[in-house]
């Protein structure tokens, strides 16, 4: 009877020791970091905000709505309620139509005069060229944000379906 | 850990092969036309090397492989190509794929390929590999997964381990046991050809328990070889010990990772019958245009196999085999498992085409209506995979990614074990067919962020330090002329 309670005491106690030394320092994960984890990182401010992140920071200070992100669509919607504990609603029209199929930009090489300013607006370095020298979209790299196609002088930027990956 | 603890889950099913195996393997009737879908084993299209209105001979080379995962494809048949279009094919039933037709001229002339035949311990493994894809052949087992790729990949120093998989486990299919008994020679010189070729140590021939005749007709066809260094293992016939994971895990007894492949632990496998079309290539300079096809069930007159050339069109076989009876119910390709309904018979034999079943209500009883699932747990017991099958079922509605992925959804081999024993009828395997595409669309969409997420922070710190490295430079060219007046 005592070794059975001894026993079970000492199994307990060690039991309690290993929970705290594996637990070690809980690691931080901040609501903007675990926002943030469910966009897509299309980059294309159309959530009005400078880019993904800064939109997660504005959710997780009551700065903004849910429904601000249409290339994520319903999907991005529907996580985003779950996670801040709100009813889902659809994405507002005023940011944008929810894309069907996902695009990338493709430059007319002929057309393309070099002015980099289609890189320079590119929020994650897709595409590559020099000063007077074409320009070309990494399609494997580009979000479809749609960013470039404003600043270009020349109008050779347009809106492709996504190549599919074969897997 | 003993072989047979590995293998846990799976059922003891009756094997309905009775009916099949009483018969020899016969050659099926020639037919007017071979259609040859492009598409029939994994990977990519091959591509035509043929156009409409060329003549063609009987072996001749119509398509070639695409780069990456592809394989060959050759004329099972002389005569004319009538049309490459799009063809009704039994592997994808959604929509018609493209197709070679070519109208049979009944005269069979032969294309020669005289570097077919060669004496095959004089090549290298490397060229071994290669003149094994030039033969079209694919994994028979079902996958149609081109050998040569899974050759090259399984290439190592120190010399796999081959196994041949006669386990045919899935009810109904005959295929592989008929082959064994009647043709164990051609497995053997496939066997020791693969040996060759994969530098390989050893050869097991894995057969199971229930089919003697064919263990028999193997023992003999070894002896005669006089090669000790292939071997036969008989495993337990238990559904689905002939899956590759779960026959490495009954015949060698380790794992294969999840994430991994068989030739990541030292083991290749192949089916038997690839290893018979092995040696008919290199002994008689056959490609694969030919399988052995099992026709069976309630619904046809008389069950059997037939060797049949791919592209025969299905009615063929039918009414080679006496015609449907008046109870056929369902057309299937494949076991009673894993097999998929067929709409009709006008569809061409593939590479990947191991069995028919003209299914009575006798053979495949209707599902009754799904009931909701009372979490008893069967089918987590009977899943092969060692996934929990009612958890997965869980997670789909709705649709939660994360929890999909961490209970491995993309383990599930499809068996449908967990199907066969649910007491409330619900097709399981049916919905995670369906959830496997959507949940590695979305894995694939999460690898896509955070690669933009990490350009995008990468791309932001560049522009913050060219931004801080200007201004410096600005402060630098400031402070002489500032210097003075202070």
């Amino acid at each position: 009877m005592i070794t059975a309670l001894v026993t079970i005491m000492v199994l307990a106690a060690l039991a309690g020791l290993a929970t705290v030394v594996t637990a070690g320092a809980p690691e931080e994960i901040s609501l903007a970091d675990r926002i943030d984890a469910l966009l897509p990182q299309t980059q294309c401010r159309r959530c009005t905000f400078a880019g993904c992140r800064p939109y997660a920071e504005a959710i997780a200070q009551g700065a903004a709505d849910i429904n601000q992100c249409p290339p994520g669509g319903e999907r991005t919607a529907k996580a985003l309620a779950r996670l801040m504990g709100v009813a889902p609603k659809p994405v507002g029209k005023e940011f944008g139509v929810v894309p069907d199929h996902p695009a990338v930009a493709f430059i007319e090489e002929e057309a393309c005069i070099g002015c980099t300013k289609c890189i320079q607006a590119c929020p994650v370095d897709a595409i590559v060229g020099a000063s007077r020298h074409m320009h070309t979209v990494i399609a494997a790299d580009c979000t479809g944000c749609e960013l470039c196609i404003p600043p270009c002088p020349v109008d050779c930027i347009i809106m492709r379906p996504a190549p599919t990956v074969a897997r | 850990m003993t072989a047979s603890e590995l293998l846990t889950g799976g059922l003891r099913l009756e094997a309905h092969k009775q009916r099949s195996t009483k018969a020899p393997i016969r050659i099926a009737s020639l037919a007017e036309r071979y259609v040859i879908p492009l598409d029939q084993h994994s990977g990519l299209s091959a591509v035509p090397l043929v156009k409409p209105s060329d003549r063609v001979r009987m072996w001749q080379p119509i398509a070639q492989p695409a780069p990456g995962i592809s394989a060959w494809l050759h004329s099972p048949v002389s005569g004319e190509v009538v049309a490459i279009e799009p063809r009704p094919a039994p592997h994808r039933l959604g929509a018609p794929t493209l197709s070679i037709v070519i109208a049979n001229d009944g005269r069979d002339e032969r294309f020669e390929n005289a570097a077919a035949i060669v004496s095959f311990e004089q090549i290298s493994p490397t060229e071994a590999c290669e003149h094994i894809g030039r033969a079209g052949i694919v994994g028979l087992g079902g996958a149609a997964f081109p050998t040569a790729n899974k050759l090259e990949s399984s290439l190592c120093e120190n010399g796999p381990q081959l196994l041949l998989n006669g386990a045919e486990c899935e009810p109904y299919i005959s295929c592989d046991e008929m082959l064994m008994r009647e043709r164990a020679e051609d497995i053997v010189f496939g066997g020791r050809a693969l040996l060759h070729a994969l530098c390989a140590r050893n050869c097991t021939i894995a057969i199971e328990e229930d089919v003697p005749e064919a263990q028999a007709a193997l023992l003999r066809a070894i002896e005669k070889a006089g090669d000790s260094r292939i071997r036969i293992k008989v495993v337990p016939a238990i559904y689905p010990a002939g899956g590759e994971r779960q026959l490495i895990a009954t015949v060698f007894g380790v794992e294969v990772p999840h994430d991994g492949l068989p030739a990541d632990i030292g083991i290749v496998c192949q089916n038997v019958g690839t290893a018979a079309a092995i040696a008919r290539w290199i002994r008689d300079g056959q490609p694969l245009v030919s399988r052995i096809v099992t026709v069976t069930g309630d619904g046809v007159t008389e069950a059997g196999n037939w060797e049949a050339r791919i592209g025969t069109p299905f009615s063929s076989l039918i009414v080679d085999s006496g015609g449907y009876t008046e109870r056929m119910a369902r057309l299937i390709m494949g076991g009673s498992m894993m097999g998929i309904p067929l709409p009709h018979d006008d569809l061409p034999v593939v590479k990947a085409t191991n069995c028919i079943i003209a299914a009575s209500a006798l053979d495949l009883q209707p599902r009754s209506a799904e009931m909701p699932c009372i979490r008893c747990g069967n089918c987590s017991q009977a899943c092969p995979a060692f996934l929990l099958p009612q958890q997965l079922h869980w997670y789909l509605q709705p649709f939660d990614g994360d929890q999909l992925a961490r209970h491995g959804l993309l383990d599930c081999i499809e068996c449908g074990c967990c199907d066969y024993v649910c007491p409330s009828q619900i097709p399981l395997v049916e919905r995670f067919r369906e959830a496997k595409p959507l949940l590695t669309r979305e894995l694939d969409a999460r690898l896509t962020a955070d690669a933009a997420r990490a350009r995008f922070i990468a791309r932001n710190e560049r522009l913050a330090r060219l931004e801080a490295e200007h201004r410096a430079k600005l402060a630098a060219k400031r402070r002489p002329r500032n210097e003075p007046t202070s």
